[in-house]
């Protein structure tokens, strides 16, 4: 891969889980990251501030509480694990599933964060003036708020997306450092550094991880850059 | 027929309008701050209004007795805003198409070739808005109103954010769109000669009240709104016809219920119909017959009204059914003994044609979006 020394088949297999676990953490989370920045920005309810709160939380706390958090909550017997599991068959303990919702978790506020300021930069007058030509709310929000927020959308996905590449603490203390299952690229990194030998693994892993962190920037550039076209006034 | 009754209160400002229209187009005419924006608003269905009853062609858009408040989406009123508001991320032809599909299939009416060439759009179909100027943006928008098959149009002041050569860039196509549709306008504005030149209803708005609102003509000369409409601009509208044209002295002779009218060469069809202003400061008045004048149009009058307690005061004159504003000196209206129903003669120095008038043989007027025509050798003062 780029020349470098051949990457041993486990070190692929960690690089191919953290890209399924951080694609799989924003496709779930983008829907509810785009719901929480409309309601954040345009919500008007008592306890705003509150939610606004437990929302960024996992931006200030030790990755670790969060994951003990999450470990309290989803695990086998916490309260919301034993819900899924038994009713819809959802495991999220010691699952690659796990490292997914704790890359999620992470990445979230960042996410809000990027979409929301999209969402306060909308000009709502162009809303009013969809509604005075026939399109009812839902209408006015497809053609017109979805559109011209898109730009945030794609910059907190991906911002996301690399949140979830790094994703360490919390992934470990939720779903521990199972080859395979929940052994992502830092966990692999960081076990590697824990071996006698293993710093040519490190080395080796590292140097895919900044490669993959610039190719989601680049994109992202590019992305933004094309949409703004499109949607600039 | 437009029916509105409406109470609102936006902090300190309390609007509470009340008038009726039947005209195609009615003007809401007031100085900013008067509560214009805040009325058509409130007929947008963008304000619900705190109290009233607002009903546009027998239907009720909003009743708040009746609990009646259709959404702004199901109103299917047009609306021309200040700023345009062009969609930034569609072309001008999906800008365009935005409303068509929204709106119900039976009711689709304009076709949009009609309005891409009667708003003269077509070069500008695949652009994106960002790439139009002020005047193309308006014109787009007007055709997206106009798309949406509104029962009303509503324009807020649709040219003011434009230079003077903009506004006449537009102005025809309002007037087409006046002319050759069959949709009611509500056209608000504080420029005296675009309400003169459009308007068959005006509603004179301030501090949130109405003040005055009938046909155009008899609000615009109406005595006691001179400090609404501005010294300068207060005067009379008259509807006339190209009468025909005196091939030996070049002049137009225009017919209008007050008598005929000469002004320089018109190059427009005979039988045109034509709008003009006869300002109150560009009349004089005589007692008798005047001879050895020079200004051409003078015609019969008797005085209706005296009004005003300043130096200068301002006199109506009804001239055969229609009104004619003379604005003389208190000095003059002593010495010449003017008082309500005293024959006179008002001598028409000027006769400002604000609209398709072509520009030549006529002075330009001061106002840039009007032809200002003097009567051919009389200099103005």
């Amino acid at each position: 891969m780029l020349g470098l020394a051949p990457l041993h088949p486990d070190e692929i297999q960690a690089i191919r889980l953290s890209l399924r676990v951080a694609t799989w953490a924003v496709i779930w989370s983008l829907p509810f990251g785009v719901l929480a920045a409309l309601v954040l920005v345009r919500g008007r309810f008592p306890g705003k501030a509150l939610l606004d709160t437990v929302l960024h939380l996992p931006l200030i706390l030790p990755p670790v509480v969060t994951g003990y958090a999450l470990l309290l909550l989803f695990g086998r017997r916490g309260v919301l694990g034993a819900f899924l599991a038994n009713t819809f068959g959802i495991v999220f303990a010691f699952r690659w599933t796990g490292a997914a919702l704790a890359s999620a978790v992470m990445g979230f506020p960042l996410m809000v964060r990027a979409i929301r300021l999209a969402v306060e930069a909308v000009d709502r007058r162009l809303e009013d003036a969809a509604g005075t030509l026939g399109a009812a709310p839902r209408w006015v929000f497809l053609t017109v708020t979805l559109p011209l927020i898109l730009p945030g959308i794609l910059a907190g996905a991906i911002l996301a997306f690399a949140r979830s590449l790094g994703e360490f603490g919390a992934t470990i203390t939720f779903v521990s450092n199972i080859p395979g299952e929940t052994q992502t690229l830092p966990s692999t990194i960081y076990t590697f550094t824990q071996v006698p030998g293993g710093d040519a693994g490190a080395l080796r892993l590292s140097i895919v991880a900044v490669v993959i962190a610039a190719l989601a920037l680049l994109a992202s550039e590019f992305l933004a850059r094309r949409v703004n076209r499109r949607v600039t006034a | 027929m437009l029916e509105v009754d409406v109470s609102h209160r936006l902090g300190a400002f309390e609007l509470d309008a009340r008038f009726t229209s039947d005209g195609r187009v009615t003007a809401l005419f007031g100085q900013s701050g008067a509560g214009k924006t805040s009325l058509v608003n409130c007929l947008a269905g963008l304000i619900r209004p705190d109290r009233g009853r607002i009903a546009v062609d027998e239907q009720v858009l909003f009743d708040d007795r009746a609990g009646i408040s259709v959404p702004s989406y199901r109103r299917r009123i047009g609306y021309v805003f200040q700023e345009g508001r062009l969609f930034p991320h569609l072309t001008v032809r999906q800008n365009l198409l935005y409303g068509r599909w929204f709106a119900p299939q039976v009711d689709r009416r304009a076709g949009i070739e009609p309005v891409v060439d009667l708003l003269g759009i077509r070069p500008l179909l695949d652009r994106r808005p960002s790439r139009l100027s002020g005047g193309e943006k308006q014109r787009v928008a007007l055709g997206r109103a106009l798309l949406a098959d509104p029962r009303l149009l509503l324009m807020d002041e649709p040219l003011a954010s434009l230079d003077d050569a903009r506004k006449e860039e537009i102005f025809p196509y309002v007037e087409r769109l006046r002319d050759e549709t069959q949709i009611p306008i509500v056209y608000v504005s504080h420029s005296v000669p675009e309400v003169a030149r459009l308007a068959n209803t005006l509603v004179v708005l301030a501090d949130g009240r109405v003040r005055a609102s009938g046909p155009v003509g008899a609000v615009m000369s109406r005595l006691d709104l001179v400090g609404l409409i501005g010294l300068e601009e207060t005067g009379a509208v008259l509807d006339t016809t190209v009468a025909g044209i005196d091939e030996a002295s070049g002049l137009t002779r225009l017919r209008s219920a007050a008598g005929d009218l000469y002004v320089p060469r018109l190059d427009l069809p005979l039988s045109s119909a034509l709008r003009v202003r006869i300002r109150a400061r560009d009349v004089m008045i005589a007692t008798k017959a005047p001879s050895d004048l020079s200004a051409l149009n003078v015609l019969e009058a008797w005085v209706a009204e005296v009004g005003g307690d300043g130096v200068a005061v301002e006199i109506r004159l009804d001239c055969r059914g229609e009104s004619l504003v003379a604005r003389l000196t208190r000095h003059s209206v002593e010495r010449l003994d003017l008082h309500p129903g005293r024959r006179v003669y008002a001598v028409v120095k000027a006769v400002a044609i604000d609209g398709n008038a072509p520009r030549s043989g006529g002075r330009q007027g001061e106002g840039p979006r009007e032809t200002s025509l003097a009567d051919a050798e009389e200099a103005r003062p």
